[in-house]
């Protein structure tokens, strides 16, 4: 059996690593953007200084050739499934048994005028951050950069920026940051990290236009507010879709991402999609149909290298969980805290934040019943695998607040908040038992 | 070696010092320069005073400096631009330092008279200039070792304040750091000269320097020395054999072999807070960790065997001088490592495997030694090599030159922990206690790990720590010193230093927290 996949991020090279375990099956495994698996997460720790690119291979070369898994480097052009076979940028053609899509995102481009000019870039790929280094190397290069769309990737994005001393503005188009996944006390206490790193953070605030110079350049934007920002470089962080263009017309199922059944297979038999790419047909849980994370990839990949060896699994991710880091802010959610616009009847609300240290949670629990629905805490670390087990045992929100202690991750001899946390919820709450 | 600068990827970080920070070196530099012309022989008229002043300005500077780059910021992770500055990237001034450092240790151990050192005289040059500070504590005239041990000091307490300003949000770093200032400023430094100074016949004893790493300490002079003064002596050589084979197991039980090398050792110590800013330079492949398994076990063997032979060579037939004698020194040994051996085997091979094969040929090679020892010779010999050439050549080639000059002269090019990874025979010592016996390790939080790379780029033992990480398995290793750095420079709060139980320390798994709990069932490794 030969098993080829496209794309060496995490989903791709998880599948390639599980189905080596399980099989001896040849594996191809094809990109176009490195030779080597590299974490895209670590993208942000190149251009600051902490790791360099080889730092942030999470696999030795040698690893490739002990697992007898070949790399490829190219473009894949087109999928002929018809003929199971493939072909690449360059002319070369290459015949599969099962073929694997993991081809991950692209950034969003939502058509603003100026948006193809040079020194107008995404955040994504290795190629990415090396027009970063072109467009923005220093402040002298670059004497102010406008970063628009305020989710994780645009507060990475300028974090990167700041630490090479070049000033930013940052156009974020909700009245507070992230407010659609965060509730409002934290997304406020984000909002005041923010502009306490000197970042020019601009609320309710959208890209109207980007201006260019006599050579093509970006030079300027202006905002829906009518007002003009010289700039140098423009970074266009306001999400990612499946990165699925090559596709069309190769008679894969196609809608935002490829879509997939929960088996991870596309409608074409032997062909499956993992990963930012993948579509789901039918909802898992309150999950979203494309979940562009790093977990998700990586559990499609384990999940599909067992039905293609042979033990067909439908993909059943459990608790939802994620973390990302807000400049010097960690940020850790189990189970779901939705923000004020999407939360259900339902779902209320504990708060709590620190009188002086930016450290505060948010737990969301059903207002009848009292049941733990989800977690958020920022500056504290949580014990995943407690939380995990409250979550799947059902406890209720009193019980979480009670052995709070028992999930704390921080590490050892840090003072913990805990009696004020619970104090906070005792005079919220009326314990409900 | 890449560093990246020769990477496309050149960067153009800001400008690696601001003016502060200038100025706070060029203070620093003057305290040295005070120092340097000393070394060339200048006269300070009140040089008690010109001392004073000079360590002075070398520990404000550092201060300041730490000022300068830390506290206008706020708290949280400072490595921005740590691979783009010269001198923690490899560059022209880390060799430049490199080659000062390597230079100074050189002149230390083997040229001590161009410091200014005079065999039977007055001392000279730098060593005088300390003097003042050594009369002071103990009474007596400066050497090159007091000269070394207070500037050692010095570095440990000024750049331990930096440590401690760069870490300032993390506790377990605040008090790891002023734990380690204390025993370097008390056990090591003061403490000895004052007990000089009382009772002067007394063998120079850092209390905290433990058998491995005081290799000399069962040497003839010091054991006698140690008898002939009394119901003291005879405490602090018990305590010296109690701290080897009683206190040091115990405590590495219930902490990690953290409680030493990062909490106490000065070695280690230097390098936590001196060498912090060169620990990513530390090598993480799998063949640098096979090397280092091969060199640290040889030197561990290496000191036991000469230990041995050393403490052979003076004692006698019966057991009349030293309540030991040479058959019962053999005896006695061969029968505590087999008693070891045979417990390993009994109890850890499942754990071990590849392991089990080196400690294996290790225990061969000592037990072949022993008996070596007492059939070929008349005490004096081990093998073909007096036990004095044996203790000789241990201390220059591990004592001197690889603990100081490669150790510590090297750290802008291979990182802070050479030393303690490759060559410390008392981390070997406390390596195998924490990998075999003991409740430490590194949790790894469920699936939460996003591969960075953070947490391996900057262990200073060179562990591949995301490579259990990104598996959800906890690290385990003979090498990790529970720095804690990992954890701290971890963005995604994945990694917790924690003592627990045995069961379950050692966690191989196949599928992460968070994905289909009956999948991980079916791979027979749920979740607790
Ligand atoms: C800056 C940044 C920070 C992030 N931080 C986090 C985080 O902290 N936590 C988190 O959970 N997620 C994070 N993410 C998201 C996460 O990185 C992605 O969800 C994840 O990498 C997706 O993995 P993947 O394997 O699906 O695809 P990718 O990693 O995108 O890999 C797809 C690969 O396929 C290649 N490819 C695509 N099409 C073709 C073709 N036709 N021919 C050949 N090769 C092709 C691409 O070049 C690419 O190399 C971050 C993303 C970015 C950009
Ligand atoms: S453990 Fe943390 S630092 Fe290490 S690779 Fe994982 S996320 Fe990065
Ligand atoms: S694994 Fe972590 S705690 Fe252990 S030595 Fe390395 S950085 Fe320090």
């Amino acid at each position: 059996m030969h098993v080829v996949i496209i794309g060496n991020g995490i989903a791709g090279v998880t599948a390639a690593r599980h189905i080596r375990k399980l099989s001896d099956a040849r594996i191809t495994l094809i990109s176009a953007e490195t030779d080597s698996f590299f974490s895209r997460t670590a993208l942000m720790y190149i251009y600051m200084g902490h790791l360099t690119f080889d730092q942030t291979k999470p696999y030795e070369e040698s690893f490739w050739g002990k697992n007898r898994i070949d790399r490829v480097r190219g473009y894949v052009q087109q999928v002929l499934p018809e003929q199971k076979s493939l072909e690449l940028a360059d002319g070369r053609t290459m015949g599969y048994d099962t073929l694997i899509l993991a081809t991950g995102s692209r950034p969003n481009k939502f058509g603003w005028p100026g948006q193809d000019l040079d020194g107008v870039q995404g955040l994504y790929s290795y190629q990415d951050l090396e027009l970063l280094e072109r467009y923005a190397p220093d402040n002298k290069t670059c004497h102010r950069a406008v970063i628009v769309g305020g989710g994780l990737i645009g507060i990475e994005l300028a974090e990167m920026l700041r630490s090479r001393e070049i000033p930013v503005t940052f156009l974020v188009r909700e009245s507070s940051f992230w407010n659609g996944v965060l509730p409002k006390g934290e997304s406020e206490m984000i909002n005041e990290h923010i502009r306490e790193h000197h970042i020019d953070l601009r609320l309710g605030t959208n890209l109207k236009e980007i201006l260019a110079d006599a050579s093509g350049r970006a030079r300027a934007v202006v905002t829906d507010t009518g007002e003009t920002i010289d700039c140098n470089l423009v970074g266009l962080t306001a999400g990612v879709s499946p990165n699925i263009g090559f596709l069309k017309g190769s008679g894969i199922e196609l809608d935002k991402g490829v879509l997939v059944s929960r088996y991870l297979e596309t409608n074409i038999r032997d062909v499956y999609a993992i990963g930012d790419c993948a579509q789901q047909r039918e909802p898992i849980g309150r999950r979203r149909p494309v979940e562009a994370v790093w977990y998700t990839g990586r559990m499609m990949g384990e999940t599909v290298a067992q039905t293609i060896c042979g033990n067909r699994r439908e993909y059943a991710p459990g608790h939802w969980f994620n973390s990302a880091k807000f400049l010097d802010i960690e940020y850790q959610t189990y189970g779901w805290v939705f923000p004020e616009r999407s939360r259900g009847e339902e779902e209320q609300h504990f708060h709590w934040r620190h009188p002086k240290d930016l450290v505060c949670l948010t737990l969301a629990y059903n207002g009848s019943s009292g049941l733990f629905l989800g977690l958020n805490t920022f500056g504290m670390r949580m014990r995943h695998e407690v939380l995990d087990r409250w979550l799947r045992e059902g406890r209720s929100a009193t019980h979480v607040v009670a052995h709070l202690r028992e999930a704390l991750f921080d590490p050892e001899l840090y003072r913990h908040p805990v009696a004020q946390i619970q104090a906070a919820y005792q005079l919220q709450n009326q314990p409900v038992s | 070696m890449t560093t990246p600068q020769s990477m496309s990827l050149a960067g153009g970080p800001p400008k690696s010092l601001n003016t502060a920070q200038r100025l706070w070196l060029f203070t620093g530099f003057a305290g040295l320069f005070i120092l340097l012309l000393a070394t060339f022989g200048i006269a300070f008229p009140n040089s008690g005073l010109w001392l004073s002043s000079s360590l002075f300005a070398i520990l404000v500077s550092v201060i300041g400096f730490s000022h300068a780059s830390y506290g206008t910021h706020p708290e949280g992770i400072k490595n921005n631009g740590v691979w783009f500055k010269s001198v923690s990237g490899r560059g022209i001034w880390a060799w430049g330092l490199g080659i000062l450092l390597t230079g100074f240790y050189v002149v230390l151990y083997f040229y001590p008279e161009y410091l200014g050192l005079v065999s039977g005289g007055d001392n000279q040059g730098l060593i005088a200039f300390f003097d003042p500070l050594s009369r002071a504590l103990s009474g007596n005239p400066a050497s090159q070792w007091f000269v070394y041990g207070a500037l050692y000091t010095l570095a440990i307490l000024a750049f331990g304040i930096k440590f401690i300003w760069k870490y300032r949000h993390n506790r377990y770093q605040i008090l790891r750091t002023l734990s380690v200032m204390f025993f370097q400023l008390a056990f090591a430094f003061l403490i000895p000269e004052i007990m000089a100074r009382l009772n002067g016949d007394l063998p120079y004893y850092d209390l905290k320097n433990i058998w491995p790493l005081n290799y000399y300490n069962f040497e003839r002079y010091r054991i006698n020395a140690f008898i002939s003064s009394g119901n003291l002596g005879l405490a602090m050589l018990l305590f010296g054999i109690a701290s080897t084979l009683v206190i040091t197991p115990i405590l590495t039980y219930f902490f990690g072999k953290r409680w030493y090398c990062s909490w106490v050792c000065g070695c280690g110590g230097l390098a936590e807070t001196a060498g912090d800013p060169f620990r990513h330079l530390s090598d993480k492949s799998t063949f640098a960790w096979k090397v280092e398994r091969w060199v640290i076990h040889s030197v561990l063997v290496f000191v036991v065997l000469m230990t041995t032979a050393v403490i052979y060579s003076y004692l006698g037939p019966d057991n009349s001088k030293y309540w030991l004698s040479r058959g019962q020194l053999l005896f006695g040994v061969g029968a505590l490592l087999t008693l070891v051996f045979a417990w390993v085997m009994v109890f850890k091979r499942q754990e071990l495997r590849k392991d089990a094969k080196v400690g294996a040929i290790a225990y061969f090679v000592v037990i072949m030694g022993l008996i070596l020892l007492h059939t070929t010779s008349d005490g004096q010999q081990l093998f073909l090599f007096k036990s004095e050439t044996l203790r000789k050549t241990y201390s220059f080639l591990i004592g001197s030159v690889f603990s100081g000059v490669i150790g510590t002269g090297f750290y802008p090019i291979f990182g802070s922990r050479v030393w303690c990874r490759f060559g410390c025979p008392m981390a070997a010592i406390l390596g195998l206690q924490q990998r075999l016996f003991s409740r430490f390790r590194i949790t790894t939080n469920g699936g939460q790990c996003i591969s960075c790379g953070n947490c391996s780029a900057y262990c200073e033992m060179g562990i591949d720590v995301r490579a259990y990480a990104q598996k959800g398995q906890n690290v385990v290793r003979a090498s990790c010193v529970g720095c804690g750095i990992c954890s701290a420079v971890c963005p995604r709060g994945v990694l917790r230093l924690e003592n627990g139980p045995l069961k379950d320390r050692i966690n191989p798994r196949e599928i992460l927290l968070g994905n289909d709990v009956d999948l991980m069932d079916f791979l027979g490794k749920s979740p607790r």
